[in-house]
């Protein structure tokens, strides 16, 4: 180890493979948090709606998901649904599929939450100028729980795109996957993990900045 | 009086549990008149106004709004419970202000004037804002317009909140204590739209512990006591004559106001 020489032209010869794979990486996080916000304010809503029939399967998905490894969940939606017959998905869609699943599990928790923390009087208000049941939630409950969760939000998409790189294990080549290919072909072990985990850590980092601007733009609750 | 009777209640009774806590309440609001409620805390002027707007739904007794029964319709002699959208149809004719301004804080004074215009009365964009720009310059706020509620003060917001429940052309507005929240030197700002309100021929059921305001504003005082009128009449009858002990005794906290404040 002491002797090893680093040999960066491994990551310039390779630069496109790795922006794509990053930009793979980026694109499953982003459209998983986006369907898993759309699970989790119906199942918010179905956790808050005081009907059983409603309240009780959408509890039971939200533990059974949050209790289960997400690598787990992963072999069982690709390996598993073409058991009972279902072969209509490739792996990415597998993949998307099964992040959107878990986002949505913890999305729906993070709304839970947001829709509780919402005072009533904001509530009253919007009916005392007449907005009608469904006009109060567009116009008043969801923007203000918009501001209200939007760091959980912002928080829940940084890690979903690190639990990207789980995708490695059936072969989706985002960035994990990417960089192990490419220590197969040159042995530029060091290098190949230093650049991967770089570009990871930037990349959330960025995120994690935007987020904060985002925050500041929305500062108006407070 | 000739003017017409626009809110009416005949009885109206309300429990939480097992506190009764409106025990028939009789009441009438002529057209352009200011009705307010006086009464000790806890005395049911909150869950009144409350019932008037369906924010509380009565238990028994009738609140007639132009002779139309508010939450319910007869269905020969059934009371059916009207649809949620029926209900805020009725609430728009209605408007409210609150003790805690209760603006909604992701929209600017403006926008929060728009809202009910644009989604309630289906009016559009410009018109809109131009009926906002119109009661926020009533209230003094046009210069405010672009602000959030986090960007003004108590009094301003409050004045906001009342440009919010006029701008919808409400056939009355409902004022639960809205200067009960604000530092003392913010109370005038307020009353003082308030009246000018009234003064325009604004319909208005107003509960306050403002009572030098209350003397000078209102047609009518109606003096609550634990759930029931024990008094009303006109402002010199109430204040001048109590004809009961408690009315006195009530009217006596304020006594310094009175005597000291001319
Ligand atoms: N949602 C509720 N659940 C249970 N009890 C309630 C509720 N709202 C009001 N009460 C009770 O009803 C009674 C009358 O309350 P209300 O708020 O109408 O009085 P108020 O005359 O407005 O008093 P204040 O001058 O303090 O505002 C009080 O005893 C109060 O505790
Ligand atoms: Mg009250």
């Amino acid at each position: 180890m002491i002797d090893y020489h680093f040999d960066w032209t491994v990551i310039t010869r390779n630069a496109d493979k790795f922006v794509a794979a990053l930009g793979l990486g980026l694109g499953l996080a982003v459209v998983s948090l986006a369907i898993g916000c759309v699970i989790g304010l119906a199942a918010a809503y179905a956790r808050v709606s005081g009907n059983k029939w409603l309240s009780t399967p959408v509890w039971a998905y939200v533990e059974v998901i949050r209790c289960t490894p997400l690598l787990l969940l992963i072999f069982f939606v690709y390996f598993g649904l073409p058991e009972f017959g279902i072969y209509v998905l490739d792996k990415t869609q597998s993949f998307i599929l099964t992040l959107s699943l878990y986002a949505g599990a913890y999305m729906s928790e993070v709304f839970r939450a947001g829709l509780a923390s919402i005072p009533k009087q904001y509530v009253e208000a919007a009916k005392a100028i007449g907005l009608r049941p469904w006009q109060r939630q567009r116009w008043v409950v969801l923007p203000v729980m918009f501001r209200i969760t939007l760091p959980s939000v912002g928080n829940n998409l940084i890690s979903l795109f690190k639990d990207t790189s789980l995708a490695a294990a059936i072969a989706i080549p985002e960035l994990t996957f990417t960089a192990r290919q490419i220590n197969a072909n040159t042995f530029r072990v060091m290098e190949v993990w230093l650049a991967a985990s770089g570009m990871y850590l930037a990349t959330a980092y960025l995120m994690a900045m935007g987020l904060r601007l985002l925050e500041r733009r929305y500062a108006s609750i407070r | 009086m000739a003017e017409q009777i626009l809110l009416r209640a005949e009885g109206v009774r309300k429990s939480f549990g097992a506190l009764e806590v409106l025990k028939g309440i009789d009441l009438e609001v002529r057209q352009g008149q200011v009705v307010s409620l006086i009464g000790a805390s806890g005395s049911g002027k909150t869950t009144f106004l409350r019932c008037v707007n369906m924010l509380e739904e009565h238990d028994a007794g009738d609140i007639l709004l132009d002779g139309e029964p508010i939450g319910y319709r007869m269905d020969g002699s059934r009371r059916r419970r009207l649809s949620e959208a029926k209900v805020s149809a009725q609430r728009a004719r209605i408007g409210m202000v609150f003790q805690s301004f209760n603006l909604f804080p992701h929209l600017t004074a403006e926008e929060n004037v728009m809202l009910g215009l644009t989604k309630v009365l289906g009016k559009s964009k410009a018109e809109a804002r131009e009926i906002a720009g119109h009661w926020l310059g009533k209230v003094g706020l046009e210069a405010r317009r672009g602000h959030y509620p986090y960007q003004l003060s108590g009094g301003q917001q409050q004045r906001v909140a009342i440009a919010r429940a006029v701008a919808m052309d409400p056939r009355l507005l409902l004022f639960d204590e809205v200067t009960s929240a604000l530092d003392p030197e913010l109370v005038a700002e307020v009353l003082g739209v308030m009246k000018a309100l009234a003064e325009s021929g604004m319909t208005m059921l107003v509960v306050s512990h403002e009572m030098l305001f209350v003397r000078d504003v209102s047609h009518h005082v109606v003096f609550m006591d634990e759930g029931k009128v024990a008094q009303s009449g006109a402002p010199s009858e109430v204040f001048d004559r109590p004809d009961s002990e408690r009315l006195q005794k009530f009217l006596g906290r304020f006594h310094g106001i009175f005597s000291g404040g001319g």
